[in-house]
Order: C-alpha cells, then sequence, then structure tokens
C-alpha cells in the first residue's frame, strides 16, 4: 500500500498549469488594468459611506410615496408598455428575415450570398452597438418628439438584440432534420422554414420575450430624451424635487416591469411545452 | 470481388424477392469509381463502384469508419464526391444542377439511423414535408396550412407503419422505434421508387429493430421499392436483403447474393 502511494505521489500532476512568462506577463497587465479602471470610475469607498445618510433622506423625504396624479401616471404607464410591445413585435418581425441571411451555413456559398451575409451581420451589428437612448434622440430629431420616435428605437434595437441572437441560434440547430429534407428534395427556403425555424423556436422564444423585458426598461428612460412614456414624468418629479410623486412612479415603474418579467416566464413556459403544429 | 458459396439463409428469414438480375431488370443506381476524402490524410471512398437494380433489397456492410454512410450520401450529393459517377434512374447527377438533383433527390426515400425528424412539430408535419421535393411552399410547411389531399396521404403514410393514432403527437415526444417510423412514412410520402436507408435499426432496441427492418421488408415486397441499406447487423443483413456488399476501407470487397452467404461470411469483413 505505501509502494502504491509512494507511486502515485510520484506521478501526481500539478493541480493548475505553470503559466508561461508571456502569460504572466498578461495576467499582471489584466489585473493592473481592472484596477486603474475603477480608479477611473472614481470608485470611492468614503464617498459610498458618506452617501449613505443623503440615502436615507432622500428615502424619508419620497415616504409615503404620492397617489395625487396617479390616473395620469398610469396612462404614462400604459403608453410606456405600449411603446416596448409595439417596438418589440416591429423589431421581431424585422429581425426574423434578416436574421435568416445573416446565420452562417443556411444559404449556398456564392459571391452574393456571402455579400448579403456581411452585409446582415454589419446591420445588425450597428443597430446592437448604438444604444437605444442614442437612437431614440436620432428618432426624436428625425419624427418629432412623443411615443412614435421611443416605438422606433426600441424597434431598432430589438432588430439588433433579436437579429443576433435568432441568427445564432439558427446556427446551433442539429443539422439532421435539414439534412433529411435536402435528400427529400426540398429546396433551400422550404427547409429553412421547415427544419431550421421550428428547431430554433424555442431560442426564438425566450430571446423575444427577453426583449420584451428589456424594451419595457428601456421605454422607461428613453421618456428622459423626450421619446414618449412614463420618464419625462420622472425626469420633472426629480427636478422639481418631488420625490414622494418620484417615489411613486419608481413603484409603478417597478411593478410594471416585475409583471412583464412574470408574465413572460409562464408564456415561455406554457409556449414552450404547447401542442405541436 | 469475393464471391462467399455458403449458404445458410436463416429458418425464420423473410421469403426474398425473385431475384431481380434477370434480363431486362432495371439499374436503378449505379455508382462507378466513388472517390471522396475529409482532409489530406482521411481517404473515406477508394473508387466505390456498385450497382443496384429496381426492386431489389440491398445491404451494405462495413466497419465503423469503413465508408457506409459517405457512400450513401455521396449517393445522392448530400456530400459532393471528388471523382466517380452516380447514376440514379438512369441520369447522371453528379453533372445534374441544383433543380434537376431535387427532382431526382424527390423520388428516393432517405431514412437515417437517428431519424432526424424536425423536433418541436407534430408527426403529421414531419409526414407532409417529405412531399416538399415535389411541391414546395407554404402549403408543405405544416398540416395547419396543408390542403385536405396533401393531409389524407400523409395519413395514409402514417397509417400504412402503423402510427395514425399518434399523427399530433410531437415528434420529439415519440419512442426511437415511433420515430423510425415516422421517418420512413416521410420516405412513403415521397412515394419513392427507392428507399436508401441508413442504418435505421442502429439506435434502436431489438423489437423495434426487427419491427422497422420487416416494414422495410413489406415495402419492398408489397410496394416493389427498391432498398439499400446499411448495417451493422449481419444478421439483419442476410434475412432481409437480395444481395450484400461489404465495404473494407473505402473499397468494395463484396459483392454476394445473399442466399450464397453465411453470418461467417460476413463477419470477417468487420475490422
Amino acid at each position: 500500500m505505501a509502494d502504491i502511494s509512494e507511486t502515485g505521489r510520484r506521478h501526481l500532476p500539478d493541480r493548475l498549469e505553470r503559466p508561461g512568462i508571456l502569460q504572466f506577463m498578461a495576467y499582471l497587465l489584466l489585473a493592473a488594468f481592472i484596477l486603474w479602471s475603477f480608479q477611473g470610475a472614481g470608485w470611492s469607498f468614503s464617498a459610498l459611506v458618506s452617501g449613505g445618510p443623503a440615502m436615507a433622506d432622500f428615502l424619508s423625504r419620497a415616504w409615503p410615496p404620492s397617489t395625487e396624479r396617479l390616473p395620469q401616471l398610469a396612462e404614462a404607464l400604459l403608453e410606456t408598455f405600449q411603446m416596448a410591445l409595439a417596438g418589440t413585435i416591429i423589431g421581431i418581425i424585422v429581425s426574423l428575415p434578416l436574421a435568416i441571411l445573416a446565420a452562417k451555413g443556411l444559404a449556398r456559398q456564392t459571391f452574393i450570398s456571402r455579400t448579403i451575409y456581411t452585409a446582415s451581420r454589419l446591420l445588425i451589428a450597428l443597430f446592437r452597438t448604438v444604444p437605444d437612448l442614442v437612437w431614440a434622440l436620432v428618432f426624436v430629431i428625425t419624427v418629432g418628439l412623443g411615443p412614435f420616435a421611443g416605438t422606433l428605437a426600441i424597434a431598432v434595437d430589438t432588430i439588433g438584440f433579436c437579429g443576433r441572437f435568432f441568427a445564432e441560434s439558427m446556427e446551433d440547430v442539429e443539422k439532421g432534420p435539414s439534412e433529411a429534407l435536402t435528400a427529400a428534395g426540398a429546396g433551400k427556403v422550404d427547409t429553412i422554414f421547415c427544419a431550421v425555424v421550428p428547431a430554433a423556436m424555442p431560442s426564438f422564444i425566450t430571446t423575444s420575450l427577453f426583449a420584451l423585458e428589456k424594451a419595457t426598461r428601456s421605454s422607461v428612460v428613453l421618456g428622459l430624451v423626450g421619446a414618449g412614456g412614463i420618464g419625462i414624468e420622472l425626469k420633472v418629479a426629480m427636478d422639481f424635487f418631488d420625490y414622494q410623486l418620484a417615489m411613486t412612479i419608481i413603484l409603478m415603474i417597478f411593478v410594471l416591469v416585475l409583471c412583464v418579467e412574470r408574465l413572460g416566464s409562464i408564456a415561455r413556459n406554457r409556449i414552450l411545452e404547447g401542442s405541436p403544429r | 470481388m469475393a464471391q462467399a458459396q455458403v449458404n445458410v439463409a436463416g429458418a425464420s428469414a423473410p421469403a426474398r424477392l425473385p431475384t431481380p438480375l434477370a434480363a431486362g431488370v432495371r439499374c436503378d443506381l449505379a455508382v462507378e469509381g466513388l472517390c471522396k476524402s475529409f482532409g489530406k490524410d482521411r481517404e473515406v471512398l477508394r473508387g466505390v463502384s456498385f450497382k443496384v437494380h429496381e426492386r431489389e433489397a440491398v445491404a451494405l456492410i462495413g466497419s465503423n469508419g469503413a465508408g457506409k454512410s459517405t457512400a450513401l450520401r455521396c449517393a445522392l450529393r448530400l456530400i459532393e464526391p471528388e471523382e466517380g459517377a452516380v447514376h440514379l434512374f438512369d441520369e447522371d447527377i453528379t453533372a445534374a444542377r441544383h433543380h434537376r438533383l431535387r427532382k431526382v433527390r424527390a423520388e428516393v426515400g432517405f431514412v437515417f439511423q437517428k431519424h432526424n425528424l424536425v423536433p418541436r412539430v407534430s408527426a403529421l408535419t414531419n409526414v407532409i414535408h417529405g412531399n416538399l421535393g415535389r411541391a414546395g411552399g407554404i402549403r408543405g410547411w405544416s398540416q395547419m396550412f396543408a390542403s385536405s389531399e396533401l393531409r389524407s396521404r400523409a395519413m395514409a403514410c402514417l397509417e400504412r407503419v402503423g402510427l395514425a393514432d399518434h399523427a399530433l403527437k410531437r415528434a420529439d415526444q415519440l419512442s426511437g422505434g415511433q420515430s423510425q417510423r415516422v421517418a420512413i412514412a416521410r420516405a412513403l410520402m415521397q412515394a419513392p421508387r427507392m428507399i436508401v436507408a441508413d442504418e435505421p435499426v442502429a439506435s434502436l432496441d431489438p423489437v423495434a429493430g426487427h419491427e422497422v427492418m420487416e416494414l422495410f421488408h413489406q415495402l419492398t415486397r408489397e410496394e416493389g421499392i427498391t432498398l439499400l441499406f446499411t448495417s451493422h447487423n449481419i444478421e439483419q443483413a442476410l434475412s432481409y436483403s437480395d444481395r450484400v456488399l461489404a465495404i473494407k476501407r473505402g473499397e468494395i470487397v463484396l459483392d454476394a447474393a445473399s442466399a450464397s452467404l453465411s453470418s461467417s461470411d460476413l463477419s470477417k469483413h468487420y475490422g
């Protein structure tokens, strides 16, 4: 037994792979950059501690929430959700064909298909990387103040979000069903809509519901730049130090986002376990 | 080519088709000199040639990696061969353009080892998909949009494989044997002249595997569909085929009538 443990000890592998000098330097640089980022971000424990009483003061002045303008706020909240819903639906509808064009391996490899693939990818990347607040500013300039600008901003943001995830989920589906339909003589379009899209459907549903949740949160912020919804009410309340009204708005937003998330979760489970077509 | 002489047809083996090599019997599939490599070092097919005649049941056997699946896929150009020619129903499909290739493929039902059904949609919709080679478009995408005629034909195919009462069940909720039978029903929906089956019972338990092979046997006998299947099961290969081809390291090393072969004749082609 002693011999066995001695042999085992001799052949015991290292717990961790010893990094090379370059790898070690890279880790050091990364650690230094992270520390520098905290410094650049103005991170301060003393400010955090001294901010505590100010937060307590804000909460005491904001409580109890004001119920004075509840009907008007409810109307603004409904408009916020309507913006989110309409923008998300438009975004999903547009992102599906765009994602098909942007998914690798769905089309035959020709120069034209590669060009279309690259263009679609770039467009989705543009929509995704520019923040929704910037899109809202652009649409406020182009279509004017109000919920329509916010709806367009959400739609564009949703195209960027769903376009990428729809394309990736289509790339990841099992190739067997597509191969079976190709072997049966089906064309590309039929194969995509019969084999690829149904297989990617759970991911589409999950992504779409996340997009709606994300859009609901975004639609609150878009109001700050005049793109409709309850955001502008929050800004005015804060600007006028009406913290009780601001608290009402914050709680209303909290309830709305929570409801959307909860309903989204229920819908996701119901749809994914649902009956076949 | 080796020609084994031993005759050991099992007593319980189903009655075979009359051998179809009489004069005037048409050749449904003729493969000549197929070569295919995956990368520089992996030559999978090395000049594979064989023929499958009308109404004939042919088993292609060989060990893992011998090139069985690649040969079948190259025969339908699901994988492009590097060299060689494939004539399917007298048409040179190695030269066929996309549209023509689709038309020829529509006449061959391909059954895969893992059935390759579309999950989350019903068995009926999966069977309707078998018609896409003949008529594409939204009417063939789902049983919800399909014409009554198409739905009736699909139901008849499901009935043929004994699964009519599972028509609206989701494909991913069927057992392995049921899934493979739906895959056969999808192939039947093509009204195929030939069925190509790539290890159709490899992922099934023995009972389900036997049922599926019996179904193939009925189809070749009763409906005169040509059958080319691969198998690891020597007994099944002998029982359900008229002729056996053996492939080893990318080359056909045996082409003989099943009735003239024994299990030991075939087992030496493994490994």
